[in-house]
Order: C-alpha cells, then structure tokens, then sequence
C-alpha cells in the first residue's frame, strides 16, 4: 500500500529526513517511535503533502502511484489521512461543515453519492456514539477553543468519517488522560480491517498498550535505525531513547 | 465672479441648468446656492489634505460628468437584492421611480422632490441639518446639485416588521447621479432600512450619495449600505447619523464593486445613554481603492460604541481605514471599541489603518486594534489535507474572515445575499495559484497613536 524508498527532506537548507524505507501493507499496523526531533512529524507531513517540507531524493508510492507529485488534496481524496500531532485552530468554520465538505469530496473521488445534510448527521451520530466526541464540538468552529484531549478526539473523529485507507496518527496519545487515550485507542481499532493500514507515530509506549502494533520502527536522527515486532516496543520502554546513540555508532 | 477652475466648469454649468429647470421651495434654492459657493471654494480634495491622504479623486476631478437619465428603463436583474421581502423604493440617476416601486401600507417613505414641493415641514427641518457641506466638497456637490431623493419618516412608536429598501440604479457614460436621502425616525420606533447602490449598462459612472438619519429617543433602527456598483466606476458617499437619548443605532456597510470607493461614515451620539454599532465590510480586487472613513462622535455621557471593519484585499486593491472616535468633554462613560481587521490575499495589495483617537473626557473607555494578515498557511494545508481543493478551502478561510462582520448581521435573509456576493467575487481577488499558502510580504502600514 504504502512504499517509502531512501526518502531525503529538509526544511530550509537543513536537512531532517536523511535516508528512509518503509514498507507497509494493507491490514498492518506500523509503530514509528523515537525521541523529540528524530523526525517522525517530518515524515508524517512529507507523506500528508506539507509544502513546508522538501524532498530532495528518494520516491514514495501509495496504493502503485507517486505520492510526491499529489498536491495534499489528491492524497487525501485516494485515502491518505494524516491526524495531526498539533491540529490546527480555524475560526469562523464549523466543524460540520467543514467535514462534509472533505467527505464529499473524498466521495466524490470515489465515484460516490454525495451526502446530504440529513445523511451526514445520521453518519456523524453514529461515529460520536463510538468516539464520546461531545455534539457540541461538532458545531463550534474546527478545533477553537477545544482542550488538547479534544482535539485529538477530532482528529480521530475525522478519520472515522472520512474512512481512509492509510491513516497516519502523529502522536495522537501525547497529551492524552488514560480515559480519552481508551476511547481513542477504541476508536482506532475499530477502523482496523485487512484493507487499512495505519501508522502509528509516539514517542511513548503507552498507546501500544491499547493499540497493538505488527511492527515497530525505531527512529534516529533522521533515519530508521531499527524494526522489529511489537516487542521491540517493550524493549524501548526499558531502555529508554539514550543507548541510541552508540547503536548508531556501532552501526 | 471669482474664476472657476477648469474642472469646475462643468459642475457650475450643470448647477445653473438645474437652478434654471427645477423648482422647489425658496429656502431650497438658497441651499443650493450656498453648497455650490461652498463647494466652488473647496474644490475637489487632494492628497495634501489629510482626510485624503491616501485616497486620490483625480478620475472624479478629471472627468467631465453630465446628469445621467432618470427615465430610461432598468433591465431586468440589476436589483442585487431582488425577491426580499420588503418595501422597495427605487431611483434611477437619483430620480424616484413610483414604477419600479412597491406599494408602501402606511409608511410614509417616497420622493424627495415630491416631498419638497409640497412644502413638507420635515424637511424643512432636517434636510441638510445633519451632513455639512461646509467642510466636504462632496457633500456641497450633493447638495448644490440636489434635486430628488428620498424622504422617509416613520413616525413615533411604529414598529415596520419588513425593511424599507431603497435601491439606487446608475447608468449612462460620464454620467453622474447625486442620491440624496433623508430618513427621520420618531421616538421609540424600530425599523430595518436598507440602502443598496447598483448600476447597469457600460459606461462610467458616478455615484456621490449623501444619506442624512436622524434616530428619534429610544428608537432602534438597523441601517445597511449595499455598495455594488458596477466594475470601473466611481462612488464617493456620506452616511451621517444623529443619535437621540437611549437610541440605538446598528450601521453595516458592505462593499464590493466599483473601481474608486470613499465612505464617510459619521454618526454623532447626541443624547445619553445612545449606543451605535458600525460594522463594515469592504472586499476590492484589481485595481480597486475602497476608503472608509467613520467618525463616532460622542457628544454625550454614558453613550457606548462598537466597531467592527474587515477587509479583503486581492490583486493590486488598496484600502484605507480610518477610524475616528471623538469623546467630548462631557462626555464621561464613554464606552468605545473600534477594530479594523484586514486580510491581504496578495503581496501587491495594500491597506492603511488609521485609528484617530481624540478624547476630551477623563472617566472613559476606548481600545482600538488594527491587524494586517495572510491566509493562515497551517489552515489552508489543514483543509487541504482532509480533501478540500485548494481554492475551496482558500474560500472557507475568506468567508470566515467576512463572518466575523457578517454574522452579525440580523436580517437573515440579507446576510445570505451578501454572502452570496462575496461567494461571486473570490474569482476576481486573486490568482487561485496563488492560494497555494505561499506567506506574502504584503505592504502595510498600521499607524498607532502616540
Ligand atoms: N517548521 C520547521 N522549521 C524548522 N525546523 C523544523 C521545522 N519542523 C521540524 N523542524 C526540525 O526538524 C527536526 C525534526 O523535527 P520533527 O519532525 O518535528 O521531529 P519529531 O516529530 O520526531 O519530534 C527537528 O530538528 C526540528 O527542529
Ligand atoms: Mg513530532
């Protein structure tokens, strides 16, 4: 589904991503895990289609197309959903609007009826009954004035409508008390299928816990240094980030 | 005689023709010829004089503008606010329309010109009492050239469930209209009044309105101005309110069409206790250059306002805003808010906010904010990110930019017909590539007071 080959980015003349490879396929679970600043939003908003980031080397393909070409609209509509690790505050747009207005066109794309009003609310009752998502988030303007918890309940609300294909959740945990980080975790696996796949970057083992992944992927200084099975985040939990850096020399 | 400036010429000559045509009381013809001594001395202004600024009338100035026709027939869909429930007063080139007017069921509302030579004592009374031709030469020109309008009065205590619209058409090449409109409402009434300006045909035009309103004890009105000229043409107007005790006031402005635009938006708090809310809107894209000027005079104690302008500026537009709020020495428990925000959809457009505080009193609350924006970046790849084509969320983030005047808005059924305006004239504020999210160094100048 998803194919990163020997990705390179940067953010002005530095450079962030330095070199990565990701296989991911449909009905998997990715862990992407590693300290603060190793990168793992960069690679999110390369994938998500964020002008922000350069890429200076290496291909993506997304369900055999290439990703980096896809204006950040394009991805989405062919089922790329990124949940943002810091969502960003609209004023003056409603949530309900704004979300049919991405699920239309999400539809649309895949040669579907467009929602009505009526059917929409029908659709959004449903997801909030799984997600705890309060009703009286979904009129006020997108993500103003919600606590952190909430607009990472937003983000997972989102997905749940627009049902993607990869999902990409950055950090959705931080930030999180156990009680919203169950209901997130319920909310994830629930979308779990053989046809979707979901990437799940953290910096904390925490949300394995409730989520439990096929792979982990240990994140450095830009690249990949190490992959392994779910295990390998109990292992991380142990050591902590800070042998890191002599796997890296030792490599 | 003192020797008229060459772009005068045509002014004084059209000024003779109509003293010589039209009649109308004694005390009218006087008025009339002092505006035009007065306006003969102003000249048109230039951008030496501060209130001018930024703001150059040198197309008005230049061009050679004759009276256009009040007779020749509207075609179909120049009403930019067709199908509202309401009564409708139409004019044409500034002449009343009955024909093109709705059937009014005891308001009291239609020509000026009717009114006048009828010896009607309101206006007597309060035409040109309010709006001074002394100090605008714009005003004078009005007024020296008055000849029709609209004369409203509702009387004490009426309650007009539907609006009253008055609906100004212009048309014909060089052609100039003066609308004048003089709307007096009596104690403890409340009313909707709207006023939209719309032209039709190809040529240039120019539209120089004066509005004068007087807002009776008590009484709450809710006042609009629809400017929807046509493209290219030119539009100078002043909207001057008077505000009686315990009056209320709501005053919205909303602006998109023409090339040259300059509202002067005064209201005088003249009684205690009055309270005025100006909200405007303005959009220009191209060249356009839309100016808005508003003067809240608080004359008296305990009288409070609120302000809110936002802009949109694509292209290569230009804006001026200038907020002047004046506190009187008696004037104690003023309360004032003014904000003027401004959101630059490319690096060629262009805004000057200027807030003019003058405060006389000593036990008064005034705060002002200017701000200067993009399109926020983070918002527009947010929207983008779940779906929505670039140009759809680039319009999310304009409309709710305008919402923040818009929604404020009462009458349901006008906020969605402005909105719809808006809606139409994104095309034309700017390049869709541009909307890409690509920050702009935008030219601005945000004046503080010292
Ligand atoms: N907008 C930005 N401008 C400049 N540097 C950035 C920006 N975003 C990320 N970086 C840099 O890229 C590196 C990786 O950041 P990030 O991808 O956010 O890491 P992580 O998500 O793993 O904490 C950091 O050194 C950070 O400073
Ligand atoms: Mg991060």
């Amino acid at each position: 589904m998803l194919s990163i080959r020997n990705l390179h980015a940067n953010v002005g003349d530095k450079e962030i991503l330095k070199g990565i490879d990701l296989e991911v396929k449909a009905g998997q679970v990715h862990a992407v895990m590693g300290p603060n600043g190793s990168g793992k939003s960069t690679l999110a908003g390369v994938l998500a289609g964020r002008e922000l980031f350069e890429v200076t080397a290496g291909e993506v393909l997304f369900e055999g197309k290439n990703l980096l070409e896809m204006k950040p609209e394009e991805r989405a509509r062919l089922g790329l959903f990124m949940a943002f690790q810091y969502p960003v505050e609209i004023p003056g747009v409603s949530n309900m609007y704004f979300l049919r207005a991405a699920l239309n066109a999400i539809r649309k794309e895949r040669g579907e009826e467009e929602l009505d009003a009526v059917d929409f609310m029908q659709l959004v009752q449903e997801k909030t009954r799984v997600l705890e998502v309060g009703e009286n988030l979904l009129s006020r303007p997108v993500n103003v004035g919600f606590s952190g918890g909430e607009k990472k309940r937003n983000e997972i609300f989102q997905m749940a409508v627009l049902e993607p294909r990869l999902a990409i959740l950055d950090e959705t945990d931080s930030g999180l008390d156990i009680d919203a980080l169950k209901a997130v975790a319920a909310g994830v696996n629930a979308m779990r299928s053989p046809e979707r796949a979901m990437v799940l970057v953290t910096h904390y083992q925490r949300l394995l816990n409730y989520i439990v992944p096929d792979f982990v992927h240990v994140m450095y200084d830009g690249r990949i240094i190490r992959s392994g099975g779910k295990e390998l985040a109990l292992e991380l939990e142990e050591t902590g980030y800070a042998g890191l850096e002599e796997t890296v020399a030792a490599q | 005689m003192i020797e008229l400036k060459e772009e005068l010429q045509s002014y004084a000559s059209c000024f003779d023709r109509l003293q010589q045509r039209a009649g109308g009381p004694a005390w009218l013809r006087q008025l009339r010829v002092a505006a035009m001594a007065r306006f003969t001395e102003l000249g048109f202004p230039t951008r030496r004089q501060e209130e001018w600024k930024y703001t150059s009338v040198a197309p008005v100035a230049k061009g050679a503008f004759a009276f256009g026709d009040g007779l020749i027939q509207p075609p179909e869909g120049v009403d930019p606010l067709a199908g509202l429930d309401c009564h409708r007063l139409a004019f044409v080139n500034g002449r009343f329309r009955a024909d093109l007017s709705s059937v009014l069921d005891g308001v009291e509302a239609g020509s000026l010109s009717a009114a006048l030579n009828t010896g009607n004592e309101l206006v007597e009374n309060h035409l040109a009492r309010y709006a001074s031709y002394q100090n605008h030469p714009f005003v004078a020109l009005n007024t020296a050239l008055l000849e029709d309008g609209a004369a409203v009065r509702i009387p004490a205590g009426t309650i007009l469930e539907k609006p009253l619209y008055l609906l100004w058409l212009s048309s014909g090449e060089q052609t100039m209209s003066h609308p004048r409109s003089l709307i007096v409402v009596g104690a403890g009434s409340q009313v909707s009044i709207i006023e939209a300006y719309a032209g039709f045909g190809e040529g240039v035009y120019f539209t120089n309105p004066v509005s004068e309103i007087v807002v009776g004890e008590n009484s709450i009105v809710e006042y609009y101005k629809v400017q929807r000229e046509r493209p290219g043409c030119y539009h100078v107007a002043t909207i001057q309110s008077e505000q009686q005790r315990g009056s209320t006031l709501h005053s919205h402005s909303a602006s998109f069409g023409a090339a040259l635009v300059r509202n002067d938006i005064n209201s005088v708090l003249d009684g205690e206790g009055a309270e005025c809310v100006l909200d405007g809107l303005y959009t220009g894209g191209g060249a356009q250059h839309i100016d808005n000027h508003t003067t809240l005079d608080h004359a008296q104690p305990h009288c409070s306002t609120r302000e809110y302008y936002h802009g949109i500026l694509g292209g290569r537009a230009s804006g001026v805003f200038s907020g002047r709020i004046i506190v009187r020495k008696d004037a104690q428990k003023t309360d004032a808010i003014q904000s003027n925000k401004n959101l630059l959809l490319s690096e060629e457009a262009s805004i000057n906010s200027k807030p003019q505080l003058e405060i006389y009193a000593d036990d008064v609350r005034c705060t002002h904010g200017a701000t200067v924006g993009q399109l926020d970046a983070d918002a527009l790849f947010y929207l983008r990110s779940r779906g929505i084509r670039a140009e759809e969320a680039r319009n999310m983030l304009i409309a709710a930019f305008a919402g923040g005047v818009l929604d404020r808005i009462r009458m349901g059924a006008l906020r969605e017909r402005l909105e719809e305006m808006l809606r139409q004239d994104l095309q034309s504020l700017l390049p869709v590539q541009q909307a890409a999210g690509h920050a702009s160094a935008a030219r601005s100048r945000l004046h503080e007071v010292p």
